[in-house]
């Protein structure tokens, strides 16, 4: 069956590293940065293992600040 | 069309606020003032003009609907008396913050704390020296008849659209429950919706045809803005002054002493004046029309070879000191007032006169 | 497949909304209110509502809320919403009025404006942010904090002896003719967030159809006046606050 592959982008400075969208993701794909930081000293969110979304937009649902845009297409198996 | 009526003062409030084209009343019962409320039940002008009425489940819920009124362009208006006055304290520092226009009315009754529903005068730091919060001020007006009920309803809510400041009637329980002749100006109608627009752009109406969207508060955290905001405020109370203050004089030019009095207790100093002339005594008498921006000038003017004022006021002396300020010591300047509902009479106001002033 | 082939705009199947303006939210991080906000400003577009609807906002954390929505709004004294809503509901009928209330706003200062507004069954939306503290104010106790639940003015944990019952105020809403529809929601899951946003667009489908008060509770997380971080919060408040508060709808007629 056709498979679906999503990606997902992040307003890095709006972020405010609460973690909650890395909680919701239900495949793992999101993790706070270790290192990097926005101007407000934010680790934020970035998709650490991005051949794991699907475009399901549960971190975007719950996302406090609406940093999170959601893409997804259908890819042929 | 014209109208001549008679009816009580709280009664002609209520058939001058449909007659003036309010859009909106919100109050709550207090003695000596629910009328206003009964009689605009009673016309249910929501049939004929549109206005809308409502009794709100308090005074401070009351006030809070007229700022909502007032923040989106609307005309509205509450009263109360005394206690529920003071109830509306915050909700008025609020109006003045954001720049609304709204009229208020007190009916005075006499205070402090729950006090009586007799007459009084003693409202008046409240309403000039600003009740609530911060530096404001309110456009206070002072009827005496019941003629300048209906007047300074018109009146009132014209000086506020044109300052966006609020206004307040100040009256007291006895032009509140008094009745007399009045006439009752012509209905002016209420403005339409496109009226309200092009009046109010600043108004929180709904961002029709996708203008910027108006946001009403008087939030500002910001010290350097609190201030400039302050300032503007501080602007137009000073270009208010300049142009808006009303007094009346009656017999000033050639007396040798002088009454101030406001309101209804101006007139009881009228018959006074009389008396004082039976017996070769010349009074003069200022009756300051707005209480604030209070007539300092004219006071300083009427009181040049005067030999002294007396004050008569209902309540422990508050007026008195906006005098003293106005004439800076220049001749003596005493007060007679009766409290606790209790109104003076002629007599007992020439009494004074002669005792506190002339015989001193 | 790149990612970048995926990223493109004919893919995207969500977007930040576009009422929700974008500048930073002063809210504390994985705060509940931002999601709210996001959820208003989405059901707002989608409704058209946009040149109609006027927002009151409360003194409390949602205090600059209308730095956020664009919308009109007018800016209500503390509890004093639902009274300033109803004034500019029944001045302009065309409009859609909601308040934005905090548990303080709500169910304490605001009691009687709240009940009062629903009593009277204002065609008007109260969105009841229901985070058992008192956030913008450094977190003291309020109505509705719960028994035991330490806050700074109940530093030893909130006592009935000494402060009372927690205050189901959304439960009182139900029993008001008023109202046509009072409901308890959160926003701590996916599932959560969209029911919340079923919930609000009903609420506001009720105001444009004039069938009286619509009640929308949230229950809501305030990591930084809980002390937790927001997904232990959200633990937190599954465990406990859901107790007191459990959610679904109270009223829908």
């Amino acid at each position: 069956m056709a498979k679906v592959k999503g990606a997902i982008t992040v307003n890095t400075e709006r972020c405010k590293g609460c973690n909650l969208c890395v909680v919701a993701c239900p495949t793992g794909t999101l993790a706070l940065q270790p290192n990097e930081v926005n101007d407000r000293g934010y680790h934020f969110a970035y998709m650490a293992n991005p051949d794991k979304c699907t475009g399901c937009c549960s971190c975007a649902w719950v996302c406090p600040d609406a940093c999170i845009e959601v893409y997804r297409v259908k890819v042929e198996a | 069309m014209e109208e001549v009526r008679l009816m009580k003062g709280n009664e002609a409030i209520a058939h001058a606020a449909i007659r003036y084209g309010f859009d909106g009343y919100f109050g709550y019962p207090i003695t000596p003032q629910s009328e206003v409320l009964e009689t605009l039940e009673e016309l249910m002008p929501w049939e004929t003009t549109g206005m809308t009425v409502l009794q709100a489940e308090s005074e401070v819920a009351a006030i809070n609907m007229v700022y909502g009124g007032a923040a989106s362009g609307k005309a509205v208006m509450t009263s109360s008396s005394s206690p529920g006055v003071s109830l509306k304290q915050e909700g008025i520092s609020y109006i003045a913050a954001a720049s609304l226009p709204a009229l208020i009315l007190n009916v005075m009754r006499g205070g402090p704390g729950l006090g009586t529903i007799q007459p009084s005068q003693a409202d008046y730091f409240q309403a000039t020296k600003g009740g609530g919060h911060g530096d404001y001020h309110l456009i206070v007006l002072a009827p005496s008849t019941v003629q300048e009920m209906v007047d300074f309803v018109g009146l009132g809510m014209d000086l506020a659209f044109k300052y966006t400041n609020p206004s307040m009637i100040l009256a007291d329980g006895i032009v509140g429950q008094m009745m007399e002749k009045v006439v009752l100006p012509e209905q002016r109608p209420r403005r339409t919706e496109e009226e309200i627009r092009k009046q109010c752009p600043w108004a929180a109406d709904g961002r029709k045809g996708g203008r910027k969207r108006n946001v009403i508060t008087s939030l500002e955290l910001e010290s350097s803005k609190m201030e400039v905001i302050n300032e503007a405020l501080q602007a137009r109370y000073r270009e208010i002054e300049k142009n808006e203050t009303r007094w009346e004089e009656i017999g000033v030019e050639d007396a040798d002493y002088l009454i101030v009095a406001f309101g209804t207790v101006a007139r009881i100093c009228a018959k006074a004046q009389e008396l004082a002339a039976e017996k070769g005594i010349k009074v003069g008498i200022v009756r300051p029309i707005t209480l604030w921006p209070f007539p300092t000038e004219a006071i300083n003017k009427a009181a040049q070879g005067k030999k002294g004022i007396l004050c008569v006021e209902l309540n422990a002396g508050q007026m008195i000191e906006d005098v003293r300020l106005a004439v800076h010591d220049s001749l003596p300047v005493e007060h007679f007032g009766r409290m606790g509902g209790i109104i003076p009479s002629p007599e007992e106001v020439l009494v004074a006169l002669e005792n506190k002033i002339i015989n001193k | 497949m790149e990612i970048n082939d995926i990223i493109c705009p004919e893919n995207k199947v969500y977007a930040a909304p576009e009422l929700l303006e974008q500048v930073h939210m002063h809210y504390c991080p994985g705060c509940s209110h931002g999601v709210i906000h996001k959820l208003v400003a989405e059901v707002i577009a989608e409704m058209g509502l946009t040149e109609k609807t006027i927002g009151v906002s409360p003194v409390g954390c949602a205090v600059f809320a209308y730095n956020y929505i664009d919308v009109d709004w007018v800016e209500a004294a503390h509890g004093r919403a639902p009274a300033v809503a109803t004034a500019i509901s029944r001045l302009w009928p065309e409009n859609v009025l909601f308040t934005y209330q905090g548990d303080g706003d709500m169910s304490a200062i605001g009691t009687a404006e709240s009940i009062h507004a629903a009593n009277r069954g204002e065609n008007i939306v109260m969105i009841f942010v229901n985070n058992a503290i008192y956030g913008m104010t450094g977190g003291q106790m309020a109505p509705t904090t719960l028994v035991g639940q330490k806050t700074a003015t109940t530093p030893y944990g909130r006592r009935i002896d000494l402060n009372g019952h927690p205050l189901e105020i959304t439960n009182l809403m139900a029993i008001l003719d008023g109202t046509c529809y009072v409901t308890r929601q959160a926003v701590h899951t996916p599932a959560a967030v969209r029911k919340t946003k079923a919930a609000l667009k009903k609420a506001f489908e009720n105001a444009v159809a004039k069938k009286g008060t619509s009640v929308v509770e949230v229950v809501a997380t305030c990591n930084s006046g809980w002390k937790l971080s927001p997904e232990k919060a959200n633990e937190w408040m599954v465990e406990h606050m859901f107790e007191k508060y459990p959610l679904g709808d109270l009223k829908n007629e």
